[in-house]
């Protein structure tokens, strides 16, 4: 209910004239919650807002202004610690919207530095990154060994100077989830930036999001990732977006993203959703005025679907009965 | 939540809300007086750690707009603490509308003395002391600098006085709770005086930096702007999410305003020598 109040000012800005002081503090506390603060305060920029729901919009913008700066910074020392290597590096998510100029990279917050790399260029990569002042985040040997033979990506690194985390793909599933995405044609349909640096084709972009959100997370943050998959089909269409999705294999990944961004962000509301899409919407709009995570069955069920995605079922008692053992004893290696 | 209260200290609007009540109350009680406000800027929770430790040994975990993962959670008796760290929290995690410096303040003739240094300095006790000897208190956590003017905007929060200082709040003060056992020992809140909270919208121009140190023999030294500077970047919060305008303001004061260094051995002879380098100014 809250919440919904949220991705109803975001798709529709005129209505902030309706909202009273109770609901801008509920707005304003789940925009904060769900990091979409800064695109709130881009969204209302130059609507009468109350002057303190302004302040603290202004102070929003101003963060995501920094954050902007910040992950362009970011990824220009990436760029200049792999460019002598010569592979082709692709921004993902956050910083890929931003550099590239995209409405979805608008006040947005980003957080880690992502890119893409082909896989047999992991190795140098990695010696590249760390020669240039990059260190390992985990330093604990199973978590080290699971990452390099099931994930998607390197265990994640931290820059000892800036305190910037990069994660490196080379791909954008684990090799252990169902649906295997063709990294190969990501890496070659990508756009280049001015710099050398590349982002992915648009409907590859698309295709990442969905991705992410549907095939590999529990769907926190899914309000912010939905938002920036509303902002790419504003920008690019959906032509190609079905054939591309298939060709990946995320044909149901990409279709429930498209329908559950329509519901939130667009025009026509929640008509055309199934049972199946309103229990993601539940998941989605989980949170109270107070920014408290509600339905923690919901959330628990969405959990646990995560992780049996992401891996096979006696994989999962493995991995899981490791981390269990393990919770709480200090890291070692 | 249950129970909830919302206030404005100087510019800053919190909502706190409370799985119990005793936080709450307390903390209505330690700030009567205050105006509310409609929409907060930060929003602290103090919610049971699970369920049932709403009621079985009850624990106090601190949340809000802005997170720090390894706030430890605080057992209720020391709800009131857990309202003013969660406070503290937000604006060292999120404020970003002035400079922040940790820092207490206080003023006369419209002329400011920043108290800044480590926990255990004597910031606190200072500058209670000050308020209740013909100064402005402004706030004894966080100094918060005007990044366009240069001036210093109020933040009066209730003083937390620890161990042996809690002797010096004065006769009728208004009180919180006596806090045993907490990571820093005895810790008693004090509310501000008076003219502190009735004149909390009311600016000063920074005139002096001090950097106390108590339980030494008296002493005092001048600081260079190299120094000045360095120390006042490890006393900010939010200065390098402030950018350029961070630097700029940072710069003008230290510039501007002339920085001492001082030991000194109690509270008497530390409040006899602000007056003293104030005087000479």
């Amino acid at each position: 209910m809250t919440t919904n109040l949220l991705t109803r000012i975001l798709s529709n800005p005129a209505c902030a004239s309706e909202m009273e002081a109770p609901q801008w503090t509920a707005i304003l506390t789940v925009a904060r919650a769900e990091q979409l603060a800064g695109t709130l305060a881009q969204r209302l920029a130059g609507l009468p807002v109350p002057a303190r729901v302004a302040a603290v919009l202004a102070d929003a913008q101003g963060s995501a202004e920094q954050g902007r700066r910040a992950a362009l910074w970011e990824a220009e020392m990436v760029r200049r610690a792999l460019a002598p290597l010569g592979v082709p590096v692709v921004l993902l998510k956050g910083t890929a919207y931003v550099a590239a100029g995209l409405a979805a990279g608008r006040g947005r917050s980003i957080g880690d530095c992502d890119i893409l790399v082909p896989r047999e260029a992991l190795a140098p990569v990695e010696a590249a990154l760390l020669a240039a002042g990059w260190e390992w985040v985990k330093p604990d040997a199973y978590d080290d060994a699971y990452y390099r033979q099931w994930m998607h990506e390197l265990p994640p690194l931290i820059h000892r100077e800036r305190d910037r985390m990069i994660d490196v793909h080379h791909t954008i599933l684990p090799p252990t989830a169902r649906p295997t995405p063709d990294a190969d044609a990501l890496i070659a349909d990508a756009v280049p930036l001015e710099n050398g640096l590349s982002v992915l084709a648009p409907m590859d972009m698309i295709v990442h999001a969905a991705a992410h959100l549907f095939a590999d997370g529990d769907l926190a943050g899914g309000l912010r990732n939905l938002w920036d998959i509303h902002c790419l089909i504003g920008e690019f269409g959906t032509g190609g977006l079905h054939e591309r999705a298939a060709h990946h294999q995320l044909g149901g990944a990409v279709a429930r993203a498209v329908r559950l961004a329509e519901a939130l962000y667009g025009s026509k509301g929640t008509a055309g959703l199934g049972a199946v899409d309103r229990l993601y919407m539940r998941r989605l709009l989980a949170r109270d005025g107070w920014g408290r995570e509600t339905r923690q069955g919901v959330r628990f069920g969405f959990y646990v679907r995560s992780h049996a995605l992401r891996m096979p079922p006696a994989m999962l008692a493995r991995h899981l009965w490791i981390k269990w053992r393990r919770r709480g004893a200090p890291a070692s290696g | 939540m249950r129970h909830s209260l919302s206030l404005k200290v100087g510019p800053v609007g919190f909502r706190v809300g409370s799985d119990w009540r005793a936080p709450i109350a307390q903390l209505a009680a330690l700030y009567e007086g205050y105006p509310s406000v409609d929409v907060p800027d930060f929003t602290v929770r103090l919610e049971a750690l699970r369920p049932w430790r709403r009621w079985v040994r009850p624990s106090v975990a601190i949340h809000g707009d802005y997170r720090l993962p390894e706030a430890a959670p605080l057992p209720l008796a020391q709800g009131l603490l857990a309202a003013e760290l969660g406070m503290n929290l937000q604006m060292a995690l999120g404020y970003r509308r002035h400079l922040l410096l940790h820092a207490a303040v206080v003023e006369r003739g419209g002329r400011a003395v920043l108290m800044s240094g480590v926990s255990g300095a004597g910031k606190s006790t200072l500058a209670l002391m000050l308020g209740q000897g013909g100064w402005r208190f402004l706030g004894d956590e966080f100094a918060l600098v005007d990044c366009a003017s240069g001036g210093v905007v109020p933040f009066p929060r209730a003083v937390s006085l620890k161990n042996g200082s809690i002797a010096v709040a004065a006769e009728g003060a208004r009180l919180g709770p006596m806090l045993r056992g907490t990571p820093k020992g005895v810790i008693r809140h004090v509310a501000p005086p008076g003219d502190a909270v009735a004149r909390m919208a009311e600016g000063a121009s920074p005139a002096l930096l001090v950097f106390p140190r108590f339980g030494f023999a008296g002493a005092v030294r001048g600081l260079d702007a190299a120094e000045t500077f360095v120390r006042l970047t490890q006393a900010s919060t939010n200065y390098a999410m402030l950018g350029e305008a961070g630097f700029r303001a940072l710069t003008r004061l230290v510039e501007g305003v002339p920085a001492v260094a001082i030991d000194y051995p109690d509270g008497a002879a530390g409040v006899a020598q602000v007056e003293a380098l104030f005087a000479a100014l």
